[in-house]
């Protein structure tokens, strides 16, 4: 049975410590001295792969660079050998390949390349079994690949990985169907510099462009079709009384809420009639395991994983054929749990089932129904910040945070707990005592109920809403006043607007938590003059114009990348940051097969048995790695055609812009009192 | 804030009032709606439900000389927001209970609000009585919306309407998504405030000030209507 573990969500559990400086101050993170190696404790003979791992010249470089072998890209776990030959891509592709990122490269080099790429192989792998860090031997390379190009160590080095006889069986054999596909890119983009001088050539430019255009996980074969279809389909509310057991069936995803007595309290699709008989199937199966002491975790079955999660007197259960491992499931089933504690506090919760084991908890919950949806939903659409554990923060300029961050201790009412001001769901401030932190969990409520509900948002005025942030402390409630700015803005004079047409993305909201629930006047006071301030100083215009720019696209931080998305975490601030989904991944659909990876990418590295530090992955439509420090963890996304050194190099980039524009995408050291 | 229309100067004889409005009554039957219609003259179909509460203000002028303010507080309807509604009655001048007009259990539930506010709110408390979803009943053959039906309907216009005569309430049926009665009803309740005692600062507060008032000098900065 399951038997995953909350090990690595540990960090979330610690809340943002926004204002102390922890232990691993974020300098320390890209100091030369701790290149990421140091930490990827290789294990031999494993199929997974890893960076390379403790010797190495690592003092040559200034951050940390991620190193993969050149010749091993599969992970056996995630994609059986032998892989099959790209039957997608035409022969005329296949030529264009090689000249990917370099389309300057000369025509007549190409045929020579194409066919004495399999001998470099052998040079290659030969130079790692002995599980040194491999380097192509230049006195090789170079006359194989035709060029005298100088090129710095780095760019040669290799994963440490020992391999199998069969291993290089499936090597060999996946280079002699796409020799040039596979190995012509990787020494082109190794020789990469060296190209840049040569002359272009329009055909071919056009011919890479094509190339380039190619998106990760744009293809879509025939099983992704039905997959589309059901996807689609997910989000409708199931009304055709025919069809109804068979739609709801066919969801890809549910999740259901139940008292241990065996009542139905939540499900996101369906109604009472037809799930109670499921509902009974479930409380026994949960009651049987629960009575022997040996208690359910989730189970697989009709392709579907169910994870269940018994917090009582609540029974939540997950069922997902999203490819989602049982702790991202776990996951999403505390932030269930969370919504319903927010609402009643823990206290509440065990005294009515003490009193009534057989309470009807809809009767108390309702109207909150949206926000359990709300969530649910974000769950199957796919959500980096549960994911990742970790929240998202607006970028700005240091200087202008700080402006924000004073402007709010200054405003600071007497009964003030935490004030924020979020904007399109993410952080642009935070002010809190010294000895509170704030819990991501926490802050996902909050954004919940605030950017995916429109309970709050539709009501176009203040707010004020009792709630129990449990991260903070489950047993009591705490008042939250809310008020969205660009509605304000909006309001001024008579607008026939409808308040749905807001999009998300662009609302900005002082919230403002207090323990006193009689502070409304005096939270909006503090909000007068924060706004009035804010837009004294200029910050507002700053913080909306941000906002309305939306995140930052992937070719401003990294140009000429063929990195199409990533998720980078910086575990000691618990909060990410990640490009726009524009323009390579527009649709749900994408967005959820992107997301889909990164679930897929993020259980591998966090499996509890493998100690992996790094982890690339080739499909049929994307390549994409995962790079685990324990400072950050970083997930990309490349496009099919793309090789492993381009991703390399783009992690690369990422980590380094992040290093340097840290203190405008995280919030660090936020304002205390 | 949501809404600060802004008043136009005001000569020497203007009155401005400002008053602190209630709303209850259960969930489902409206209040966010009505409060919607009101303040912004918008409609949603498909409206969530009011977590907690929302504050919202809306300037009415009585005549070319009387303005009135109301702070309005759209409560949540949910059993369980029950024990902080004395925290948005308390001090209120006036209060809108509203019941749904096919919905039989509303009009116990809003007697039951119009008992409590009776008991534990203002003494001079002013409450209007709101029959909603007046459109649901009404088979307007003009109207281009899907005719009402008249069977929907669950409490009869004269049943309301003696009980309200009885309890010394105002009453209107309205419907906030045809924006019927929705302004009279407020209109109503600005007639019946006692204007007079208001003068240009704004009621006297009720029996307990401070305790969750805004300052005197913040009322009146609000009520002064400069957004600047």
């Amino acid at each position: 049975m399951g038997g995953t573990s909350k090990g690595h969500q540990g960090v979330s559990n610690g809340g943002i410590e926004l204002g102390e400086a922890s232990s691993l101050s974020p300098r320390a993170e890209y100091s030369p001295n701790t290149p990421p190696r140091q930490t990827s404790a290789g294990v031999p003979g494993s199929t997974m792969y890893r960076g390379g791992s403790g010797k190495g010249t690592s003092d040559e470089r200034q951050s940390p660079v991620v190193d993969m072998g050149h010749g091993d890209a599969f992970d056996e776990e995630a994609l059986p050998p032998p892989l099959p030959p790209r039957p997608q891509i035409s022969p005329e592709r296949q030529t264009t390949s090689s000249s990917l990122y370099h389309p300057g490269s000369s025509k007549p080099s190409l045929q020579s390349k194409a066919t004495t790429a399999l001998s470099l192989t052998d040079i290659l792998t030969q130079s790692f079994p002995d599980g040194s860090r491999g380097t192509y031997a230049a006195s090789s390379a170079r006359p194989v690949a035709g060029f005298s190009a100088d090129l710095s160590p780095a760019d040669y080095r290799s994963g440490a990985s020992t391999r199998n006889a069969s291993e290089y069986g499936d090597i060999s054999s996946i280079r002699s169907y796409a020799p040039t596909l596979q190995v012509g890119g990787d020494i082109e983009s190794l020789m990469g510099e060296a190209l840049d001088s040569v002359q272009e050539n329009s055909p071919w430019k056009l011919l890479s462009s094509q190339i380039e255009s190619e998106n990760p996980l744009s293809q879509i074969s025939e099983e992704e079709k039905e997959f589309e279809s059901k996807f689609a389909e997910e989000f409708n509310e199931i009304e055709d009384l025919k069809m109804l057991l068979n739609c709801w069936k066919s969801r890809l995803k549910h999740f259901f809420i139940l008292s241990s007595a065996g009542k139905p309290i939540y499900t996101r699709h369906g109604d009472e009639n037809l799930i109670s008989g499921y509902i009974g199937v479930i409380q026994t199966i949960i009651s049987f395991y629960h009575d022997v002491d040996d208690s359910l975790k989730g189970f697989i079955a009709g392709g579907a994983r169910f994870v269940v999660m018994a917090e009582d007197p609540l029974y939540l259960v997950a069922i997902s054929r999203l490819d989602e491992s049982d702790t991202q499931l776990r996951t999403q089933l505390e932030a269930l749990y969370m919504q319903i504690l927010s609402t009643l506090t823990l206290p509440t919760l065990t005294r009515l089932f003490s009193t009534r084991p057989s309470t009807d908890l809809r009767k108390l919950l309702h109207g909150t129904e949206p926000l359990l949806s709300a969530l649910a939903d974000t769950f199957t659409r796919g959500s980096p910040p549960t994911l990742l554990s970790a929240l998202e923060c607006l970028k700005i300029r240091k200087a202008q945070r700080h402006l924000v961050n004073n402007t709010l201790l200054k405003a600071r009412s007497p009964s003030l707990l935490y004030g924020l001001i979020v904007a399109g769901g993410r952080l642009v401030s935070v002010v809190r005592p010294k000895r509170h932190s704030l819990h991501p969990s926490d802050l996902q409520l909050i954004f919940n109920m605030l950017f995916e509900a429109e309970g709050v948002k539709g009501g176009g005025g203040e707010n004020w809403i009792p709630l129990c942030l449990p991260g903070f402390n489950k047993n009591g409630y705490l008042y939250m006043y809310v008020s969205f700015l660009s509605r304000q803005a909006k309001s001024e004079g008579p607008s026939n607007q409808p308040t749905k047409s807001g999009g998300k993305e662009d609302e900005v909201a002082v919230v403002l938590i207090s323990a006193d629930k009689e502070s409304f006047y005096e939270q909006q006071q503090m909000q007068d003059n924060v706004i009035q301030q804010l837009e004294k100083n200029g910050s507002m215009d700053i913080i909306i114009s941000a906002v309305q720019k939306g995140r930052y696209s992937i070719s401003e931080i990294a140009p000429g990348t063929l990195l199409r998305h990533f998720l980078y975490k910086s575990r000691a601030n618990v909060q990410f940051t990640m490009p726009s989904y524009e323009p390579h991944f527009i649709s749900p659909l994408e967005r959820r097969k992107l997301l889909s990876l990164y679930h897929m990418l993020h259980a591998s590295v966090h499996a509890k048995s493998a100690h992996l530090k790094v982890q690339h992955c080739v499909h049929r439509d994307s390549i994409s790695l995962a790079w685990v420090t324990p400072f950050f963890e970083l997930y990309c996304v490349a496009g099919p055609n793309a090789n492993r050194n381009a991703l390399t190099q783009g992690a690369n980039k990422v980590v380094q812009w992040v290093r340097r524009e840290e203190e405008r995408v995280f919030i660090i050291g936020g304002a205390v009192f | 804030m949501a809404t600060r229309a802004p008043i136009a100067s005001r000569p020497g004889g203007s009155r401005f009032a400002q008053f602190k409005l209630v709303l209850l009554g259960e969930s489902a039957v409206g209040k966010s709606s009505l409060v919607l219609r009101f303040v912004k003259d918008q409609f949603d179909d498909y409206r969530e439900s009011t977590i907690g509460a929302a504050f919202l203000t809306q300037t009415i002028s009585l005549d070319d000389t009387t303005t009135v303010k109301f702070e309005i507080w759209d409560t949540a309807g949910q059993e369980r927001y029950k024990s902080l509604a004395p925290m948005y009655y308390r001090n209120a001048n006036c209060a809108v209970v509203v019941y749904d007009i096919t919905q039989a259990s509303s009009l116990d539930k809003a007697k039951a609000w119009v008992k409590e506010l009776q008991r534990q709110a203002n003494e001079n408390i002013i409450i209007a009585l709101a029959g909603n979803k007046l459109d649901l009943v009404q088979d307007s053959s003009s109207s281009d919306a899907p005719a009402g039906n008249p069977d929907k309907r669950a409490i009869s216009t004269a049943e309301a309407e003696a009980y309200a005569r009885e309890a010394g309430l105002l009453f209107f049926e309205t419907s906030a998504k045809t924006a019927e009665n929705v302004r009279e009803l407020f209109t109503a309740i600005a007639r019946k405030l006692p204007l007079d005692q208001a003068g240009p600062r704004g009621l006297p507060r009720g029996p307990r000030p401070g305790v969750d008032l805004r300052p005197e000098a913040a009322g009146t900065q609000g009520g002064g209507a400069c957004n600047c």
